[in-house]
């Protein structure tokens, strides 16, 4: 038997000995993964800062705060979220109980990624426990010293056989999937995510998958050019530009793209200094083949700013390009890089017949003073979420799904959208042995007169 | 002609008329008349597919579409609206929504068994959520199939609903195509081709599968009533129900009595000689009808057990004191044989429930309320109806559908809209507050990282939130004039 074998078989039994059921065994385990991240944040932060040169604070911004938020909901709401739920009934059912019980599911696996391997392996994993689930959890080989604390760390905490921690590459990965799960959750890329579902097929195991895509972010020109191009800016080069969410490219007309390219010089001198090669809070490429990955899609452009590498160091200045053709590499691809591509329109309609022309991406970023053009751009294209005057942030709100459509994904979480998706919403229906006079309209001998009465009652 | 019919439909979708909620309502009315009007012919092709009575069909399928339906149209606005959500401190002025949408092209593959209700109640959801939707009746109901090709086209919208019908190799083809959502309702291994397909276009799936849904009948509740509802659910349709109570569990002090039971109600329903009872089903096909004789072998019914391959007629068949490892304890019968297992008690019910794959519906018969939560919480099944059959399909706001291997999604009323809907996350913020926003931007020092904590962070809106306003706006002005 394979080490992912036992581990899941394991899981599986620990699940099944019941003790994930009660909520106060659920709430304890969220304490404890609580607890890990605040007695372990040195821990955590070096990791990080060996993985992705992610400083202290990027560190606490962008994956140990929201997970903290993800947590104190939880366990402030898990009462709320796993209690039945009474629904509407009807005439037939009046005297009956009818609600909608969430139950755990069984074992789920989580597969995480590497660009916040803390957020996005643990944000589901909350969800997991909360749900009342047993998870094996796979983090990102690619953040590799994460990984190995992950391994290290989390089971001095959480229990070890119902949230076992799994490391390793390609075949790992593989044996795992070959495994029976109740659901996969898998954060990546869209090739990978295809034989995930493949892999999930073959046990009828239902899946979602946080995927990625070229997320679009659409300037006005009458807008406030100089606040809109801050949170552009903070958006993109956040992490290195290697954020599923980063505003991938933009579409402005070209009358203002001068004027963004100003104003977005003004924002990266002034977040992260004339040489932010030197800035602790500027990230670095994950690794050589992503940093040639990414250099290689610079071809062909003209650079308005930046452009500056370091190969020995896996740098990339915050760069961006003007003018850019539609069919260049840059375009083809998702960048995960902070290299910003901008495109001119000559208009919103165009844009919208940009955006539609392609995949649907996981955001939708829109830059306008104009409600109605905002409206409108949302009501004729589709992306997972979509963000108006601003990046990023609507990952945040623990009250909007998190997930994406198409390419971009398929499922969502956060919050209690987490608790829902790695839970089953059994329908029950409780009644009594009496009234079995009402019944007899359903039975045979069927007779017409039986029919009429049965059509007046049964009404939804 | 499966890609030419898809490659339509996409057009259609693109064209935006789906979009309209007046389009979607207009669809769903002509579905509406079309029931209203066809209901000869659509009995009269369910009598050949499958000998369904002509009562049995508005009772187990048209009655319950045409409330589907109403319940869309009355509800649409309601449905497609933008759905505000809570927002926190961070978004106190802030829109923050869910905005349904559809998801494009959906493609239905329908089922043999209730070939309308099950063909045509995800349609309603598809066409309420604003989808372009390929329908793919069975092919094993023959009749019902190509009178759905013949008349959905006179009434709804040719391109954007087309019927595609045929058999294997044309639903083969089919799923090759890209869709962005795959309903299907129908067995477990072709469901794996099915998710399997999908996967190929990160295509979205509801599977409605089956599996063995058992039957649990307490030893102190009133079995007269009870066997009399089982007996109702087992045989409608000749057993050929995802949801029919495929065999019973119950102690064998009382599994006389719930033979007796059954027999009596037998009597009641289809008289002596079932053959001849105009409200008896047959078969749907000479395979199915091999199918469950075979598993009949070796037994002796203790009701029942008569058959005529001519006319695909299975007896209504109980079997008893059926060992648990048999073969009709193998496969879900979806027949008109009953088996009985007894057990020792209802700790050895739930554990005979655990052993096995999780079922699309549990029954329990029994008067004490403990006892049903207790069986309910120890084991899992897609729903559960206490003290009757399948009653939990007819109720629409209860989500229909499986869990494991009786498959994943569900749907019914608005749980169908949502299903095909995407459920499209909308923060509009404005270029304002821009103070708001400082302690985010690096560098990033600790001083600003807690300002940001306290003023953000999942903290919902209160009587703070005033305070905080004010502070914002003052910033604001500071910044702005700076």
């Amino acid at each position: 038997m394979s080490r992912e074998q036992s581990l899941v078989q394991r899981a599986r039994k620990a699940f099944q000995t019941g003790k994930s059921k009660p909520l106060e065994y659920r709430l304890h385990q969220l304490r404890c993964l609580h607890r890990f991240i605040t007695e372990r944040r040195r821990d955590i932060a070096d990791a990080l800062k060996k993985d992705l040169c992610k400083s202290d604070n990027g560190t606490e911004l962008f994956e140990t705060m929201s997970l903290e938020g993800e947590i104190n909901l939880a366990v402030e709401r898990l009462a709320e979220w796993a209690a039945p739920k009474p629904v509407e009934k009807n005439l037939l059912t009046i005297a009956d109980e009818v609600y909608i019980q969430p139950e755990p599911l069984g074992v789920v696996l989580i597969i995480g990624a590497w660009n916040y391997p803390w957020a996005i392996t643990l944000q589901p994993l909350v969800g997991a426990i909360a749900a009342g689930n047993a998870a094996v959890i796979k983090p990102s080989e690619v953040s590799f010293h994460s990984a190995k604390v992950m391994e290290e760390l989390l089971p001095l905490y959480l229990d070890r056989d119902l949230y076992p921690v799994v490391t390793g590459g390609v075949s790992e990965t593989q044996e795992l999937l070959k495994q029976r799960f109740d659901h996969v959750f898998y954060t990546g890329s869209g090739s990978v995510g295809r034989l995930v579902m493949e892999a999930a097929s073959r046990h009828l195991t239902p899946v979602t998958l946080e995927l990625g895509g070229k997320s679009p972010c659409y300037i006005d020109k009458d807008c406030d050019l100089r606040v809109a191009c801050r949170r552009i800016t903070w958006g993109k080069f956040v992490n290195c530009g290697q954020t599923c969410i980063a505003p991938d490219y933009v579409l402005c007309e070209p009358s203002i793209q001068s004027r963004v390219v100003e104003e977005m010089r003004k924002c990266i001198k002034e977040f992260y200094t004339d040489d932010p090669k030197t800035f602790e809070d500027y990230g670095r490429i994950v690794n050589q083949r992503h940093f040639k990955r990414v250099m290689a899609l610079m071809e062909g452009n003209t650079i308005a700013i930046g452009g500056e590498s370091d190969e020995t160091e896996c740098y990339i200045a915050p760069t961006i390009l003007r003018d850019v053709k539609v069919e260049s590499k840059v375009m083809q691809e998702e960048i995960f890089g902070p290299v910003l591509p901008i495109i001119t329109v000559s208009g919103v309609d165009e844009a919208i017949q940009f955006i539609n022309e392609r995949e649907k991406p996981l955001a939708l970023y829109i830059f306008s003073h104009d409600k109605k053009l905002i409206k409108r751009v949302i009501a004729e294209t589709s992306s997972g979420g979509v963000l108006a005057n601003d990046c990023l942030v609507h990952f945040t709100i623990s009250a909007l799904p998190f997930g994406g459509v198409g390419n971009s994904g398929m499922g969502r979480y956060h919050g209690q959208h987490s608790f829902n998706q790695l839970s089953h919403m059994r329908s029950c229906l409780i009644k009594k042995l009496n009234m079995e006079g009402v019944n007899s309209m359903r039975y045979p001998p069927h007779t017409s007169k039986k029919l009429s009465w049965h059509a007046s009652l049964v009404p939804a | 002609m499966e890609r030419q019919a898809v490659k339509k439909a996409r057009e259609a979708f693109l064209s935006g008329r789906t979009r309209a909620l007046e389009f979607r309502l207009q669809q769903l009315t002509a579905l509406q008349k079309m029931i209203a009007e066809r209901q000869t012919e659509i009995a009269t092709a369910l009598k050949q597919d499958i000998n369904r009575s002509q009562y049995d069909t508005p009772l187990l399928e048209l009655i319950g579409l045409e409330n589907d339906i109403s319940l869309a149209i009355a509800k649409l606005a309601e449905w497609a609206a933008p759905r505000p959500v809570e927002r926190n401190l961070l978004t106190i002025r802030d829109e923050v929504y869910i905005q349904p949408e559809p998801l494009g092209v959906v493609l239905i593959i329908g089922a043999w068994n209730y070939p309308w209700a099950l063909t045509l109640s995800p349609l309603v959801g598809a066409i309420a959520a604003g989808n372009a939707a390929v329908v793919k009746p069975s092919e094993l109901s023959e009749c019902s199939s190509l009178l759905l090709r013949a008349l959905l086209p006179r009434y709804l919208d040719q391109d954007l609903y087309p019927v595609v019908t045929g058999g294997v190799s044309e639903t083969q083809e089919l799923l090759k195509q890209r869709f962005d959502h795959v309903f299907y309702t129908g067995s477990g291994s072709v469901g794996r081709l099915v998710m399997e397909a999908a996967s190929r276009h990160l295509t979205p799936v509801t599977l409605e599968l089956g599996g063995k849904s058992p039957c649990y009948i307490d030893k102190d509740c009133d079995l007269r009533v009870a066997c009399r509802r089982i007996t109702w659910g087992k045989f409608t349709n000749c057993g050929q129900t995802c949801i029919a109570p495929d065999y019973i569990l119950c102690e064998a002090s009382i599994q006389g009595k719930v033979v007796d039971g059954i027999r009596q109600t037998l009597l009641e329903f289809y008289g002596a000689d079932p053959k001849c009872s105009a409200d008896y089903g047959r078969i749907i096909n000479p395979r199915h009808f091999n199918r469950v004789m075979n598993l009949m072998e070796g037994y002796t019914a203790v009701l029942g057990g008569q058959s005529d391959a001519s006319q695909r007629y299975i007896a209504p068949t109980v079997l008893k004191d059926v060992p648990p490892h048999s073969r009709m304890m193998q496969e879900e019968i979806f027949g008109p044989v009953l088996p009985i297992v007894t057990v020792s008690d209802m700790d050895e019910a739930i554990r005979f429930v655990n052993e096995r794959e999780k079922p699309l519906a549990l029954y329990i018969f029994c008067s004490d309320k403990l006892a049903v939560k207790k069986m309910i919480e120890e084991t899992t099944s897609g729903g559960v109806t206490v003290n009757d059959v399948m009653m939990h399909y007819t109720l629409s706001s209860l989500p229909f559908g499986g869990v494991g291997q009786s498959g994943m999604g569900s749907y019914h009323g608005k749980h169908t809209f949502d299903r095909l809907s995407h459920m499209r996350a909308c923060l509009v913020r404005s270029l304002g507050m821009e103070s708001f926003n400082l302690a985010r931007y690096p560098p990033q020092d600790r001083q600003r990282l807690s300002m940001y904590s306290i003023r953000g962070y999942g903290l919902p809106a209160g009587p703070m939130s005033r305070v905080y306003l004010l502070y914002a706006l003052y910033l604001d002005w500071l910044y702005l004039t700076s």
